[in-house]
């Protein structure tokens, strides 16, 4: 074995999550080597010029929750950091009515008492009851979580953290925090709104990339995730970074190369070797050979536990607990080239409702019922859409004139019934597009190309199971020191120097890099430790 | 009763919010969009417009003018060559710091200066026996400035020359059959043109400007992006980081280049063939090391701030507009290290971000200061570092391609 071939840390996968943590160990000394199965790092935030001239994000389109101490501590700044401000958010109805709403607290309450007078204050009531709620759950976002089935003393101070922190709190934020977290965001919603729009509009991140609806127990989880974002101070508000999610993901890539990391492309690895119950390295599927003392996995709990080690070397428990782990990938993207502005009738030649998302939830109901299908599965007749003018906020996604419209699709369950994704995809894209055509008509003259990415085209392409955005759903027993399984919520694994950090791992899916940042802060302690 | 420029009849449409201020007896927008933080944007990602008509201008022409000015201003003159342009600053025969503007030379013998103050009787009374005539031409021009990455694709189209101008390299352009004056120019950080306009040909010529921007998603911003965009650009508002040495009431008051920042404009100046107003005095500070201050950028530790609010309950304030008074500034032993004059949160730099005048040993990068910030009514600071400016620097700003 060459020299050339051994390092202090592999990160196997390039996404973001691989990338944040292989430049944070080589920032602290460690070589480190990131191997990443495609042609281009950043998994699925990725930028793809699919039409010429126009920019696609295939995958994910949006930022708000990167951990603001990894914009910091790995100097992104400095390689570019530039996340576009959103400042509206914009809901058609189906009567051809619509909610606009902007960061003007005062035309806000305006524009909701158009829908209902009486949600005029409610929305004041309830921003400020989420963001409590979101103050309560930061300090457990950016801690590694503890291990409440541990027996060391450190465990027991880490339990004990926790209980002093929720002791902490006011009560009423504990128990909002307990209802929106055990409960359905369509019963949190009635006991503030009663504006169907509104409720549709804030209701719809609840089921994002989770098998959940508005109404089942778990959407208020999710909303709490979608929630926890921010820009510029703005609590759960999005933005769109420059040049996309790939823009921000080639970004990480400099910032980890000119830390020193070593980025290797189109490096699929075959399986993490081991050796006496540690490991030892990585084989890659062409055969060469990478080794090092810590090996990282950046995949899903199931590649991680399941894939790229033999399940027969880990505990049977943590196997079974990784086999009953849902993925229920039901998130599609219908991605648009266009060659104009929609427009939407009822705002005549307006435009300025681009500035930020479009979201095509206009009821629980209508979000509810394109829910049941996915659970018999299939897709919705009359999906949820979360769709984005990017060009408008950026003009380099696409020529002068003509625009990229990334949609983001719900519901569109992995396992269909009496047929497969490969026949679907077409006409799945035929219904997005129609559903798009009945709020903003002509929307179809306008499409110069059309990309359809189906939870399997996810799967296949950047490698999540299921086609899982999260790289497993949002669901109470896969979250904290439950994601990913019981006992092994603290980025280790049972196979020494054998560690995980990807979206599987706490505190979850979407841009963030949290679970990369602590699970190197982990790998760092284990090293120390060991000298 | 308020003037308008020659923009306003199209501004006035534009501009949603109808919030305006008042700039220079002129109205001007303080914002066209509910969220002056998405003209910020729509600059350094795209290309904004912005009417600068309010400045003043004046027209210095005659034999003599190039000796006069080189006289007067304190950088070089004679350093700008016809084409060029020079941001540049004047001061009082004590060596205090009265104003600064932009000057173009046009000829040898014709020159444009901008400025955000009157000046005219100040310039006619230093003209002497000089055969210099000055002229305030103000209310002849309008000033367009159109800024962000975008913009050179958007003049080009309406004047393909702008493509081979240089940073502060200005040429004449016809645009919309009027005849314009186009320079590198603006106050934002970024690539940016500025596009100098005889009055009555105000509204054909930004008709022409917005046709081209459309396919660019130029949009206009007001002053409050302004103030963003210029703070992250490390550039100084006279009213904010100083005040005029005329116009000042004691030394607290005053300042000298050096003390401003603004050393670095005058190169040359140990060369006794060019007698400067302040010359002598500013020599004397610089042999005697008197300068008071020291202007520096300031970055705030993010964590530490966001720590101080999320310690306290609250959530840390990101999105403010700039501060609009002074900031106090500390050292390591909670002595007073001066004040920051302009203070914000940059998007770009994801931290606040400072203009700053501190005590000269404490000017260098990297020095520990600590900055003032008020949690629940209770004085406490933030850690700062003093650090270089501008904060934003883009390699396009001054690039040729």
């Amino acid at each position: 074995m060459s020299d050339t071939h051994r390092y202090d840390a592999i990160v196997i996968g390039g996404g973001h999550n691989g990338l944040v943590n292989g430049a944070y160990l080589t920032k602290a000394g460690m070589k480190t080597l990131i191997l990443e199965q495609r042609h281009l790092v950043g998994g699925a935030a990725i930028t793809e010029e699919l039409h010429p001239g126009f920019s696609f994000t295939t995958f994910s389109y949006a930022l708000s929750l990167i951990r603001p101490e990894v914009i910091r501590e790995l100097d992104l700044v400095k390689h570019g950091f530039n996340p576009i401000y959103m400042p509206t958010s914009f809901a058609p109805m189906e009567n051809g009515d619509y909610l606009l709403l902007g960061p003007d607290r005062d035309e806000n309450i305006r524009e909701i008492m158009r829908h209902s007078p009486r949600d005029a204050d409610a929305m004041d009531r309830y921003d400020h009851d989420i963001g409590r709620i979101l103050q309560l759950m930061y300090p457990l976002f950016d801690r590694v979580p503890p291990d409440i089935f541990g027996k060391t003393a450190e465990d027991a101070e880490d339990v004990a953290w926790l209980l002093g922190h929720l002791g902490s709190a006011e009560p009423k934020v504990v128990h909002d925090a307990v209802r929106l977290i055990t409960g359905s965001i369509a019963d949190f919603l009635d006991d503030y709104f009663e504006s169907e729009i509104l409720k549709g509009y804030l209701a719809a991140s609840s089921t994002t990339g989770t098998k959940v609806g508005p109404m089942s127990a778990g959407s208020g989880l999710v909303s709490l995730m979608m929630a926890m974002g921010e820009h510029d101070g703005h609590l759960g508000s999005w933005s769109f970074h420059k040049g996309g999610n790939g823009g921000f993901t080639q970004l990480l890539g400099r910032a980890a190369e000119g830390l020193g990391a070593e980025i290797r492309l189109e490096s699929h690895v075959d399986h993490v070797v081991t050796k006496d119950g540690r490991a030892v390295g990585v084989v890659l599927q062409d055969g060469t050979e990478f080794h090092a003392d810590v090996v990282v996995s950046a995949l899903d709990p199931r590649q991680t536990f399941t894939k790229l080690v033999d399940p027969r070397e880990l505990p049977n428990d943590l196997v079974e607990s990784i086999d009953r782990f849902q993925f229920n990938g039901t998130s599609a993207k219908v991605n648009f080239a266009l060659d104009g502005v929609p427009r939407y009738p009822a705002l005549g030649d307006r435009t300025d409702q681009y500035r930020g998302f479009v979201s095509v939830a206009p009821s629980i109901e209508y979000l509810e019922r394109a829910y049941d299908a996915a659970k018999y599965g299939w897709y919705s007749e009359r999906p949820y859409l979360d769709m984005c003018l990017q060009s408008f906020l950026d003009p380099d996604m696409a020529p002068p004139g003509k625009h990229v419209m990334s949609c983001f699709v719900q519901y569109a369950p992995y396992h269909l019934k009496g047929s497969d994704w490969d026949t679907e995809r077409n006409n799945l894209g035929d219904t997005v597009q129609a559903t798009i055509e009945s709020f903003f008509p002509g929307f179809g003259d306008l499409v110069l190309h059309r990309e359809v990415v189906t939870p399997l085209d996810i799967e296949r392409v950047v490698g999540l199971s299921e086609g899982n955005i999260y790289a497993g759903d949002f669901l109470l027993p896969q979250m904290y020191f439950f994601r990913p399984a019981p006992g092994w919520s603290q980025y280790r694994t049972p196979i020494n120097g054998y560690y995980q950090c990807g979206s599987g791992t706490h505190p979850g899916g979407c841009v963030m890099g949290a679970p990369a940042r602590l699970a190197s802060q982990q790998i760092l302690k284990d090293r120390a430790n060991k000298v | 009763m308020v003037k308008t420029t020659p923009f306003h009849p199209r501004l006035a449409d534009l501009n949603t919010t109808q919030l305006w201020t008042h700039w220079a007896g002129h109205l001007s927008a303080t914002q066209y969009d509910i969220a002056a933080k998405h003209e910020y944007f729509g600059v350094r990602n795209a290309v904004g417009f912005f009417d600068a008509s309010p400045l003043f201008k004046f027209e210095i022409t005659g034999r003599d003018a190039e000796e006069f000015l080189s006289g007067v201003l304190a950088r070089d003159i004679r350093t700008c060559r016809p084409g060029r342009a020079q941001y540049t600053i004047w001061c009082d025969d004590a060596g205090y710091v009265l104003e600064d503007g932009v000057i173009f030379r046009h000829s040898a013998n014709e020159f444009l200066l901008t400025a955000a103050e009157p000046n005219l009787s100040f310039l006619q009374n230093q003209i002497g026996s000089m055969q210099v005539s000055i002229e305030d031409v103000s209310d002849q021009f309008a000033m367009l400035a159109v800024q962000g990455p975008r913009s050179r694709a958007v003049i080009a189209e309406l004047a393909p020359e702008v493509n081979e101008l240089g940073y502060f390299g200005h040429t004449q352009a016809k645009i919309a059959n009027s005849e314009v004056t186009v320079s590198r120019t603006g106050f934002t950080g970024d690539l940016g043109f500025e596009v100098r306009i005889p009055s009555d040909d105000a509204l054909a010529v930004l008709d022409a400007v917005m046709d081209a921007g459309e396919p660019h998603r130029m949009r206009p911003f007001g002053d409050q992006a302004l103030n963003l965009l210029r703070i992250e650009a490390g550039l100084p508002l006279i009213g904010v980081e100083f005040t005029s040495s005329r116009y000042s009431y004691n030394e607290h008051e005053r300042f000298t280049p050096d003390e401003l920042g603004f050393g670095w404009l005058l190169k040359g100046i140990d060369d006794d063939t060019r007698p400067f107003v302040g010359r002598r005095a500013i020599l004397a500070e610089r042999a005697t090391g008197s300068s008071r201050w020291a202007t520096v950028g300031l970055a705030v530790d993010g964590h530490a701030f966001e720590a101080l609010f999320y310690d306290a309950g609250l959530v840390p304030p990101k999105d403010e507009p700039p501060a609009a008074w002074e900031t106090m500034l500390y050292d390591d032993h909670g002595e007073r290290a001066g004040y920051a004059t302009s203070y914000a949160y940059s998007p770009m730099m994801q931290t606040q971000v400072g203009l700053a005048r501190v005590r000269p040993e404490l000017a260098e990068v990297g020095t520990n200061i600590h900055v003032e910030q008020t949690v629940n009514h209770v004085y406490t600071t933030v850690p700062a570092t003093v650090t270089k400016m501008p904060f934003f620097t883009p390699e396009r700003k001054t690039s040729m391609t």
